[in-house]
């Protein structure tokens, strides 16, 4: 059971409602890919991940960021039972995809990079704090159904 | 690997950064010790607290060292050696924490650069701050 102080809750849904998830999701996923090439693994049916800018112009890539997104939002929804609601998506990315858990963390990096570019000097070390701690529970609801 | 255009774009963004080293370091720091409160144990000695003194100083004197190291990135080992010696044999900051602080330093330096932190740039001081690491880490045993 995971304790949100009333500061963490604020912080986690005022950082949520700035970002556009038509930009954040398929932004983070795109650097994932460039940064950490080897989560190419994962989508090689994605067509044309070549270089820094067909990575970043591939439709896939944007729309599976969206799809992404929208799990995010699912968690920032049901902060107080994340791990409930993402036992599904758990099981989904061990028994089907076949992910190696610790590549969640590298894309909740890069999340965390995109939205530091992208609030200044509002992304504090307090929200950055329960931002990290949010997408380390996220993380770990999604490692839960791996055996 | 880094390639010669990620090799002079590192010289590029440390050069700026080391003119803010004391900011970007104090940041980086209480970045680091705000989200993971574990690295705090290595400062026990010290007044980390926001815009302390100790913060601000050891804050620039990281920043300036990997600034340093940018400068010689094919010579690292050979740059770095003093510093390694002291990671190893004094400080012996368990290894994990470098990724940390790394993080840190990415979170700051992408706050600054908005838009010009770019994925290549990101991709090229990920790969930096990690050939770093390991090169601080390197005498550990």
């Amino acid at each position: 059971m995971v304790a949100w102080t009333d500061a963490e809750r604020n912080a986690i849904t005022s950082v949520f409602a700035k970002l556009n998830p038509d930009v954040v999701g398929p932004n983070a996923l795109a650097r994932c890919l460039i940064v950490y090439p080897w989560t190419q693994r994962y989508f090689s049916k994605f067509g044309n991940l070549y270089s820094a800018e067909t990575i970043l112009g591939n439709p896939m890539v944007a729309a599976h960021g969206k799809v992404v997104f929208g799990g995010l939002e699912m968690a920032v929804k049901n902060l107080d039972d994340i791990k409930k609601t993402f036992a599904p998506l758990s099981e989904l990315h061990s028994e089907k995809l076949h992910v190696d858990p610790d590549n969640f963390r590298l894309l909740a990096d890069c999340l965390t990079l995109v939205i530091a570019g992208q609030m200044g000097a509002a992304f504090t070390p307090e929200v950055q704090a329960a931002w990290q701690k949010f997408l380390a529970v996220v993380v770990s609801a999604l490692c839960r159904q791996y055996y | 690997m880094l390639s010669k255009y990620e090799k002079e774009l590192l010289v590029i963004i440390w050069g700026k950064a080391s003119v803010y080293a004391e900011d970007i370091g104090a940041e980086s720091l209480l970045r680091m010790f705000t989200c993971f409160p574990k690295t705090k144990t290595y400062f026990a000695h010290l007044d980390i607290g926001p815009g302390s003194a100790h913060l601000r100083s050891h804050g620039k004197k990281i920043i300036l060292a990997i600034a340093e190291g940018a400068k010689n990135i094919s010579s690292l080992t050979t740059t770095l050696a003093p510093l390694s010696v002291l990671h190893a044999y004094q400080l012996r900051i368990h290894p994990t924490n470098f990724k940390l602080l790394s993080h840190c330093i990415l979170v700051t330096l992408a706050n600054r650069m908005a838009d010009e932190f770019t994925p290549v740039t990101h991709a090229a001081l990920d790969k930096f701050l990690s050939a770093f690491s390991a090169v601080l880490a390197e005498k550990y045993r």
